[in-house]
């Protein structure tokens, strides 16, 4: 669907990126400075690469080799900006019906309904809140009718709440218009809510692709997602509910976790990140805890971190299967307890760390245990 | 309440300002979008060429524009021949005069209002489509209209009031090229005009401030149109 591999030299940093995306949306990943943003103007026709090759569904939008360089307003590529870059001295419908194609298309209602933008249509760019002004310019590029969707940082200059308003937005998004997305973002729980595939970007090299519980999970890799995003993104089905408790169960592959309550049904498969540093270790089991999930384990790695941290990998297994979970401990801690490879452990994970924020439907087609 | 004289001036001066404006606009918004989004070579000599109206002594540049729009000169003598524009001592020459000295004060506003405009905005409107036209016709030139609109009445007056330049160019002939400035200085030579002075320069300060007032109000509207609700009646 998606073929990038480019080489562009900007400042001091050479970029040199390659990757494939099959459809449904691709997170790109990487702290600020990783070429994160220079990716997607190149492929959007913004920045043009020193050399290589950009395709779209196996049409080529740049090729050094061949001369190809399409320019940017016709390679039908939509870009969401962080900043939105509504315009602003038109209004909201007029902004949605910028693009040519938008007016003739009949998608104009079914975009403005998806989005909930009807009430906002007669106003200015400047009177809308940020959440609102991102729908508005996700609505624009969609109605432009694109072959590929680019979304870089879009929540990023967005609080909490506003992020958490138009999440919802970019899932149903994901779930209905069935158009590949390539989601730019730093932060691993948008990452996990909405991607299907991973590609972690580092000076300006891809150091990574997976799915994003690969990607997540891999303990080499915590460096680079950082140390205090750091965490497991496991699949789940929700195997049991606690009405008293307003709790839930998770089945995960070598074990449960009890969670706060998750409004779906028995059954229902789920997406669940388990922060590093949420995650504790003890050598024998505690008695006597508030902590409701004590799963047993054993050491896979133990990786250096920056300053006084280190993050150790446990391999949680029972007879359903295996999950990665991360911990984040002092060197002090690890020196301690003598962890190391092969040490048998528990993972030691507070029911309360895990927020309505740190679960997430899946994408559709994916295939949890 | 005014002579003929004095209305055939007055009138003559709208008629110049009025040309003058009609031809350096275009060109000064052009030149504006270029110097504020191109880098050139030479670039720095454009700009310095194009404050020299503002920094020369009026007549040189008047002298500088016979010699060119004279009927032997360079472009005088082009103007003649394909289109049969005669300058030299024609009220044509009047505008030529008024639009050279007004064309620095015209193109510097718009020039900034281009630069003040987001040029992310423009690479917004690429992706969704927007051609190079298009993107400066829906996006740069209605973003920099109130720079443009000062330009204009900015140009427009000084137009109005010019002198040195158009005395040099196409001396002071009555009904030809006698404008309202031109009007008043020959006034001000017979003894027993001031009435005559008087009435023309409450005139020129009239028009002036009309122009400024109306220039304040269409940048007021045009900044409003930015930030607020469109009215129900625009959509």
């Amino acid at each position: 669907m998606l073929d990038v591999d480019v080489r562009k030299r900007l400042g001091r940093t050479a970029l040199d990126i390659r990757f494939e995306s099959a459809g449904g949306v691709t997170a790109l990943f990487g702290r600020s400075g990783a070429g994160k943003t220079s990716t997607v103007q190149m492929i959007a026709g913004l920045l043009s690469p020193d050399a290589g090759r950009i395709a779209v569904g196996g049409r080529v939008l740049f090729d050094s080799d061949t001369g190809i360089d399409i320019a940017a307003p016709q390679r039908r590529v939509g870009v969401v900006f962080q900043e939105g870059r509504l315009f602003p001295h038109l209004t909201v419908r007029r902004n949605l019906l910028y693009a040519k194609a938008a007016g003739s298309n009949g998608r104009y209602g079914g975009v403005v309904g998806m989005l909930g933008l009807e009430a906002l249509l007669e106003r200015k760019p400047a009177s809308l809140s940020g959440g609102e002004q991102q729908r508005v310019a996700i609505g624009r590029a969609l109605l432009s009718e694109p072959d590929i969707l680019l979304m870089d940082e879009p929540l990023a200059s967005l609080d909490a709440a506003r992020k958490a308003e138009i999440l919802p937005y970019i899932e149903r998004l994901r779930d209905e218009a069935g158009l590949p997305v390539v989601y730019v973002s730093h932060q691993i729980d948008e990452v996990a809510r909405l991607a299907d595939r991973v590609v972690l970007l580092s000076d300006g090299t891809v150091a990574a692709t997976g799915s994003v519980d690969e990607v997540f999970t891999r303990p080499d890799l915590m460096p680079l997602t950082g140390r205090f995003q750091a965490g497991a993104v496991l699949g789940a089905r929700v195997a049991e509910q606690d009405a008293a408790g307003a709790m839930s169960r998770l089945a995960i592959p070598g074990g449960s976790l009890w969670v706060p309550s998750v409004p779906l049904p028995v059954g229902s498969t789920i997406r669940v990140r388990i922060r590093a540093r949420d995650v504790s270790v003890a050598l024998e089991k505690p008695e006597r805890v508030s902590i409701r999930n004590i799963l047993p384990g054993a050491v896979r790695s133990v990786t250096e971190s920056d300053g006084p941290f280190r993050t150790v990998a446990i391999a949680v297994a029972d007879e359903t299967g295996e999950s990665l979970v991360a911990a984040t401990v002092t060197a002090n801690a690890v020196r301690d307890l003598a962890l190391e490879p092969g040490v048998a452990v528990f993972a030691l994970i507070k029911s309360v760390a895990m927020d309505r924020r740190s679960m997430a439907l899946p994408p559709r087609d994916e295939i949890v245990t | 309440m005014l002579s003929e004289a004095e209305t055939d001036a007055l009138l003559l001066s709208l008629k110049v300002s009025f040309w003058s404006l009609l031809i350096a606009l275009p060109v000064a918004v052009a030149l504006g979008w270029v110097l504020a989004r191109k880098d050139f070579r030479g670039k720095l000599l454009v700009n310095a060429f194009l404050t020299l109206p503002l920094v020369l002594p009026p007549v040189v540049t008047g002298f500088v524009l016979l010699i060119l729009f004279g009927s032997q000169g360079w472009i005088g003598g082009w103007l003649k021949a394909w289109f049969g524009i005669e300058i030299a001592f024609r009220w044509t020459g009047a505008a030529v005069a008024a639009g050279v000295m007004a064309f620095p004060l015209i193109v510097r506003p718009i020039r900034l209002s281009f630069e003040a405009v987001d040029p992310r905005l423009e690479q917004a409107a690429a992706t969704l489509g927007a051609g190079r036209w298009r993107r400066f016709a829906t996006i740069a030139l209605p973003l920099a209209m109130p720079g443009v609109l000062a330009g204009a009445v900015l140009g427009f007056a000084k137009a109005l009031g010019e002198f040195g330049a158009t005395i040099t160019l196409v001396s002071n002939i009555p009904g030809e090229t006698q404008t309202l400035a031109l009007a008043v200085y020959a006034l001000l030579q017979v003894p027993g005009e001031e009435s005559a002075v008087f009435r023309l320069t409450l005139i020129a300060i009239a028009i002036s401030v009309l122009a400024v007032v109306a220039s304040e109000i269409l940048a007021r509207r045009a900044r409003r149109g930015l930030s607020a609700t469109e009215r129900a009646g625009d959509a």
